[in-house]
């Protein structure tokens, strides 16, 4: 147990050390940042001066190590393009996608179990057909089509939702939440619908898989043969099985929820952690680009971690199958 | 078996095209594979579909009303015409036009070849990557398949999407600026590649540690066949199979991707609309009332990826021994 812990730890280290040599890579290959900062009219001494500022003078090698300690600290400089603290821009989004991805992610949650247990019950009846087909289309249509296409029913048809930014926002310390007002809800509808909608239908047809799978085996029709009424079998015997995996890939969903919101706000102008990278690309503004990459890969690397360290601990055929791969 | 049936067609002399044709035909609408192709209605339209669009985007410059990519043959007074059915609408623009006067039709054929075209080639390329590292990390195995693997490890617990972006972003950055807009669609051809080589590298790296010690393998090696012809010419073809399905299954993933990086502005430049670079500009126009630039390449690239997939659900299904 132990030495699968440090095990996964170290092999954590060593993605977070891959991302960093790639964030800081960028940092490097990157033409010429002072030119993207500054204005026409800048003299070239102006320039020096801020090249010496900023530190981008100093070898390569003495150049890493700076980054690696300073992100540790969550120090990664000043944004090229708008001369304020990487770390300080980041904290100001960082409230406004977690909590699109959160909203997001219990929908998804909320909506999809439910179909996925349905389906997984009445799997020839019309209604769970249905669900399955229209799955299908939340799976294959690309995320922004799906915002695209919301944007144009419900804000520009009907009229009903507002189509971009996050409404009103009222500031608990540093923590900037739009959840207070009605129209910060109004305006969060339809983004965390679009970002829900493709991790439900994979929930939804992960909990089907799985409840067909369950309610073969012999437990489920011992249960019958007792004469247990059906709500008991299908929830308390069968439901709860399937929980294992399903709880499993929601928290690693958490995750792709997390980088797909790039993807959603941008549709939504939704002022988070993506839209910011994505502006942050156009103006090649790296020390942001770095940044989100290094915070992105963290989120993952912990999500993955804990996730895999709760499987080990939850299913203990696993622990058998691994210790007798490892020999132990 | 289809290869084989040809192969003593051909040797015929006399008469030898009309028995290679039969022959051709006979192996591929009487294989199993066809059986199982027109038994299934949904394969048998989304295969229809995905036919007509492919060649449709072939053709696109043979068949389209207008040529969107030439500058001179645009009206501006024509500009943000509605589609024939609606007032104001013309059957010089059955689907209306854009803001330059560009004809939907037009752009939307032209934007369908451009989504395909970098779809197939990104798909030809991660298969490339990922078979020839799959072949070799299956067929090496020791340091040199733990070092292929964690590789496709770390990259597969972050989305494609992500990767892609990244590779984009970072190949953009390095290169020459003035060069950007000539090499942006080979840069997100293999940006995409990239994202998806390890789908296959896995599989393929599977069905190889599987081949390796078989029989047939075993002898080529005792009878002293170099490495690479063993992996090329008899591990390779018995991993075809599931490579197949990985393939179709991954040309959807890849249309979405181009379409997404297109639509976030990075993938390929705005002189070459794609179908995610409509969609991009036709949002613009979306709150004056103008859907018709949004709607018709969004639901061209739906109907496109739908078609793919489903023919890749069955493709996959099909070629599963364990569901015959």
């Amino acid at each position: 147990m132990i030495a699968f812990i440090i095990h996964r730890l170290v092999q954590s280290v060593a993605v977070m050390l891959v991302v960093a040599l790639i964030a800081f890579a960028l940092f490097n290959f990157v033409g010429d940042p002072i030119n993207n900062m500054v204005g026409q009219d800048t003299t070239a001494i102006q320039r020096d001066q801020l090249r010496a500022d900023l530190g981008l003078n100093d070898s390569v090698v003495v150049q890493f190590a700076r980054f690696v300690g300073h992100a540790a600290r969550g120090q990664f400089g000043l944004s090229y393009e708008q001369a304020r603290p990487v770390s300080q821009l980041i904290l100001e989004k960082m409230p406004a996608t977690l909590e699109l991805s959160l909203i997001a992610a219990a929908m998804a949650l909320l909506a999809g179990l439910p179909m996925g247990v349905y389906t997984g019950l009445h799997r020839e009846g019309f209604i769970a057909r249905t669900m399955m087909a229209v799955s299908l289309i939340g799976v294959s249509l690309p995320t922004f089509l799906i915002g695209i296409l919301l944007i144009l029913i419900f804000a520009v048809v009907l009229g009903w939702l507002p189509s971009y930014g996050r409404g009103p926002v009222v500031q608990l310390g540093w923590w900037s939440t739009g959840l207070l007002s009605v129209d910060g809800w109004r305006a969060v509808i339809l983004p965390a619908i679009t970002l829900a909608l493709f991790q439900m239908t994979l929930i939804m047809r992960l909990v089907r898989a799985e409840m067909l799978e369950v309610l073969r085996t012999d437990y489920i029709k011992f249960a019958r043969a007792r004469g247990l009424p059906n709500r008991v079998v299908n929830f308390g015997h069968a439901l709860k099985n399937t929980m294992v995996p399903v709880i499993t890939i929601t928290g690693l969903q958490l995750g792709s929820i997390i980088a797909f919101s790039i993807i959603t706000e941008s549709v939504f102008q939704w002022p988070g952690m993506g839209l910011m990278f994505i502006q942050a690309v156009s103006f090649a503004d790296i020390p942001v680009m770095s940044a989100y990459l290094v915070l992105i890969a963290l989120f993952f690397v912990v999500i993955n971690l804990v996730v895999d360290l709760l499987y080990y601990v939850v299913d203990p055929r696993l622990r058998i199958n691994r210790d007798a791969a490892h020999g132990n | 078996m289809a290869i084989k049936e040809g192969a003593t067609d051909a040797g015929l002399t006399a008469g030898a095209s009309a028995g290679l044709l039969r022959g051709a035909w006979r192996s591929v609408f009487g294989s199993d594979l066809w059986y199982s192709f027109t038994r299934s209605k949904i394969t048998v339209i989304s295969g229809a579909i995905t036919l007509v669009l492919v060649v449709s985007a072939l053709l696109a410059p043979m068949i389209s009303p207008q040529n969107p990519l030439d500058l001179s043959s645009l009206n501006l007074l024509d500009a943000l015409d509605p589609p024939v059915w609606m007032e104001g609408g013309s059957f010089d623009y059955p689907l209306g036009t854009d803001g330059q006067g560009r004809d939907m039709l037009s752009a939307i054929l032209f934007g369908a070849r451009l989504s395909l075209i970098v779809g197939f080639a990104s798909v030809v390329f991660a298969l490339i990557m990922g078979v020839s590292l799959g072949l070799i990390a299956g067929y090496r195995g020791g340091i040199v398949d733990g070092i292929i693997m964690r590789f496709a490890d770390v990259q597969l617990s972050f989305p494609a999407i992500l990767i892609a972006l990244l590779v984009d972003g970072i190949a953009r950055s390095v290169l020459p600026h003035d060069l950007q807009d000539q090499i942006a669609t080979y840069v997100l051809i293999i940006a995409i590649g990239v994202s998806g080589w390890v789908q296959f590298a896995r599989t393929v790296r599977g069905s190889t540690m599987v081949e390796k010690s078989k029989e047939y393998v075993q002898a080529a090696r005792v009878i002293g066949v170099h490495p690479i012809r063993i992996m090329l010419g008899h591990v390779l073809p018995n991993v075809t199979g599931p490579v197949m399905v990985i393939a179709t299954i991954y040309l959807a993933v890849a249309i979405i991707t181009e379409a997404t990086l297109s639509f976030l502005g990075v993938g390929v430049p705005a002189t070459q609309p794609s179908l995610g670079t409509l969609i991009r500009i036709g949002g613009n126009f979306l709150f004056s009332g103008e859907w018709w630039i949004t709607l018709f390449p969004a639901v061209m690239l739906a109907v496109l990826v739908l078609a793919v997939n489903l023919l890749g659900d069955w493709l996959r299904d099909a070629l599963n021994p364990k569901l015959r």
